[in-house]
């Protein structure tokens, strides 16, 4: 990253911060931790999060669910679309970050690229036909209408994958996001940085501050106090090892949190999402209201 | 409390109305209740392995009904060797001919749709008139809707084949036996799956009689297996490790406990669980129609339901009259004999659940709320509560925050529709609420602020097999009935 041959150019280093409530902090605690590229090579430090920055993010989440779960799904489409569209232009720099994290070639690291900007314009297009998918009308028998409808859980603590730092982060986020959740997001703990960038293209993209909320560090140490948080509504335990995912279900249960449980197996991200993502953290609200009757022939003519 | 002297300005004295009714009661003829009852376990009735028995009785009079077995953890081993057998078979039948089993119990749940209904006023305590046109036509729905289902899964949105989960340990509570028995089962059986059911301790009957039920339609054995016993028979089978989905209907704690208790493993869990459901009435509201509904809402089953609407809201320019109008309603409820079918109010479930109610309305009392009752006189045995309000209700008062399971209905005030949201969401509950009012923008726009799982509008306590129910936040996850209930028996 930096050219010490003295040769060109001194570049300019990135200091990565935390996402939280639309802004930049670094973690409250002081602390950071070093980030290496697959070769072990140095190639940024990253906030170390502390109990207290998972609070922060959590006050900073439910702040937006009025907002965010507020807005038409039109809205939402538009603003998740957006964020492909900054994703796109700063494609390369996700190419660079990916290609490190992972250690890919750069060629398979920008179809990673593509295909999680790809994801984001999928679920952009899922916001204002989830209910439908999900929601309808049910035929009662009586003089009821009756009528499902899917609403956002709320504040949901999102565990990204270890391995897949920006696909899997994305097809993550994007679905929690996409049905009106707010996120607090805790970044793969030894490949953060696309995470962090991320937090930078979310900030221009017109998602109101503390819908996306991303945190760096160590995964157990951020994700205990989320998992017990009484004002968090579900969690995803996708970045959890089996033991881990256990204890943070275990916590979970005090206020009933909506669990998603890590996959059987190693996920393939590349594969079709389906909806059970966006499900998962959907209530179903039912209404029901009498019909009345217009008189004895059935008609008011 | 038949009589209408509760309303003092133009009562006669207590007995001399000229309408009194005259006892009606249903004829427990049509029950033959045997002695003793087993577990059913591989289409066989047998005794716990360890001989154990408790007695189960009838509420009203506690008169003890029979004598049932207690599973224990070899029993309940027994029970889900057996489902698991019969899974294999029963998962490979065509969705044709599971969906025709359902039809036949159905159709039989109907056929014996009187002795069930008394069998189950006896053993529950509640008025058979709900027996009669709820809790018995409406698990005999259940089995016909999702009788349907079987044949139609590949349409239900969850992909083109989906599959069943396995072996469904079921635990279900006894405000409703036999419809909760239905809301678990038939989805569970529609779906490929087999199932080993836990009735409440103190209403075993119902699921046993539907033993015979499965019989009587030549449902394979082992497809449905029903062991009896208190919550450590319960404990035992949602621990059982071949269990691959566990469903509770019941208290929030035991939801928590059962959420630890699964974490992980593989299990797919659906919990139905506690409730302090709000009834808003907003002024423009008619008054008379919103009583009917707040005497629905609470005094249903004695008000021992979980989406019971048990917190009145009512905003504060009607709030004189419409609690005026509606203690002249309670005036008129007939508390008493539940086979009786003038009957309103029948018996609490148990002298445990008794002593609860009696404890939180204590509390009420002593917190500061004021109690009211209709005058109501109370049979010499059994166990009974009389309809009761409270008034002056605050929102920190226990009375206002804890589920009573009973007929107690906390009264509250509001002046904005922004303050009834506020108050109707601060519980951590989100089951039910109901909403009353004339302006169909107000009611969408309350209806769409409140976190519960089900809204009723100018409406309160309406259930339907296609109708998904289930809670926000610690009213528990999952839904039960309609396409959204098939979700929680499929392996998606």
């Amino acid at each position: 990253m930096s050219d010490s041959s003295g040769q060109g150019r001194l570049t300019v280093l990135k200091t990565y911060k935390l996402y939280v409530a639309g802004k930049f902090p670094r973690s409250e605690s002081g602390r950071v931790y070093e980030v290496t590229d697959a070769k072990g090579r140095w190639r940024a430090n990253a906030p170390l999060s502390s109990r207290k920055d998972a609070r922060d993010a959590v006050v900073a989440a439910r702040k937006a669910v009025g907002g965010w779960s507020g807005a038409t799904a039109y809205n939402r489409g538009q603003v998740l679309y957006r964020v492909a569209e900054m994703l796109e232009g700063r494609a390369d720099q996700f190419v660079r970050e990916v290609a490190d994290a992972e250690g890919l070639s750069k060629p398979k690291a920008a179809a990673v690229v593509e295909a999680a900007i790809d994801r984001w314009v999928w679920y952009a297009g899922w916001t204002d036909k989830i209910a439908q998918v999900t929601g309808g009308a049910n035929p009662v028998a009586g003089p009821y209408f009756n009528h499902s409808a899917p609403e956002p859980t709320g504040v949901v603590a999102v565990l990204a994958p270890q391995d897949s730092s920006l696909l899997g982060l994305v097809s993550v986020v994007a679905p929690v996001v996409a049905t009106g959740n707010t996120a607090v997001v805790v970044a793969s703990e030894d490949r953060p940085l696309p995470a962090l960038s991320l937090g930078e293209v979310l900030a221009t993209s017109d998602v109101p501050g503390g819908v996306v909320n991303v945190l760096s560090g160590r995964t157990a140490e951020i994700a205990a106090p989320l998992a017990a948080h009484q004002d968090v509504n579900g969690i995803d335990l996708t970045g959890a090892d089996a033991a881990l995912a256990r204890d943070l279900e275990i916590a979970a249960a005090d206020n009933l949190k909506r669990v998603l449980r890590p996959a059987a197996g190693a996920p393939d991200w590349t594969a079709d999402p389906g909806t059970r993502r966006m499900t998962s953290f959907l209530e179903t609200k039912t209404v029901w209201h009498p019909t009345g009757a217009l008189g004895v022939a059935g008609s008011s003519y | 409390m038949a009589s209408p002297h509760s309303d003092p300005s133009s009562a006669p004295a207590a007995g001399a109305s000229p309408f009194a009714y005259a006892p009606a009661p249903e004829s427990r003829a049509v029950v033959d209740i045997a002695p003793s009852y087993g577990l059913f376990v591989d289409g066989e009735f047998t005794e716990a392995a360890d001989g154990k028995v408790f007695k189960t009785i009838a509420p009203a009079t506690e008169e003890v009904l029979s004598e049932v077995a207690q599973a224990g953890e070899e029993d309940v081993e027994r029970a889900v060797r057996a489902a698991r057998r019969a899974f294999e078979k029963w998962s490979a039948l065509p969705g044709s001919a599971r969906a025709k089993y359902l039809f036949r119990i159905a159709r039989i749940i109907q056929e014996r749709s009187r002795e069930l209904a008394v069998l189950e006023t006896l053993d529950n305590g509640k008025p058979i008139k709900e027996t009669r046109d709820f809790d018995v036509p409406q698990a005999a729905a259940h089995f016909f809707y999702h009788a349907g289902w079987a044949d139609k899964l590949a349409h239900a949105g969850y992909g083109p084949d989906p599959r069943p989960v396995g072996v469904a340990a079921q635990v279900i509570p006894w405000n409703f036996p036999l419809l909760m028995l239905a809301w678990k089962i038939a989805p569970a059986l529609a779906t490929g799956n087999t199932v080993v059911l836990k009735p409440a301790e103190t209403t075993p009957l119902s699921a046993l009689f539907f033993a015979d039920v499965c019989r009587q339609a030549g449902l394979p054995k082992g497809v449905v297996n029903i062991v009896t016993g208190d919550g450590s028979t319960g404990a035992a089978l949602v621990s059982h490790p071949d269990v691959d989905k566990v469903a509770f209907t019941g208290s929030t704690e035991v939801g928590k406990a059962i959420a630890r208790q699964v974490a992980g493993t593989r299990k797919k869990v659906t919990l139905e669980l506690g409730g302090k459901g709000a009834n808003i009435v907003f002024d423009d509201a008619p008054i008379d129609q919103a009583v009917e509904g707040i005497v629905t809402g609470i005094f249903f089953n004695q008000g021992q339901v979980c989406c019971a609407g048990s917190r009145l809201l009512v905003q504060e320019s009607v709030a004189e009259e419409l609690i005026a109008s509606l203690k002249r309603r309670l005036g008129t409820l007939r508390l008493g004999d539940p086979l009786d079918k003038n009957t309103d109010i029948g018996a609490i479930n148990s002298a445990q659940q008794l002593a609860k109610i009696r404890e939180l309305t204590g509390i009420g009392e002593a917190e500061g709320a004021e109690r009211w009752s209709p005058e109501c006189e109370l049979p010499s045995s059994g166990y009974w509560f009389a309809p009761t309000l409270f008034t002056g209700v605050s929102q920190a008062h226990t009375v206002a925050q804890d589920e009573i399971f009973g007929p107690v209905l906390s009264v509250l005030t509001f002046r904005t529709p922004g303050e009834a949201v506020a108050k109707a969401n601060n519980t951590p509950y989100g089951l039910s609420a109901g909403v009353w009012t004339e302006k169909g923008s107000r009611m969408l726009a309350v209806a769409d602020r409140l976190r519960a799982g089900v809204v009723w509008a100018n409406t309160f306590n309406k259930f339907d097999p296609t109708s998904p129910f289930g809670g926000y936040k610690e009213s528990g996850y999952g839904r039960e009935g309609g396409r959204h209930g098939l979700e929680a028996y499929l392996d998606v």
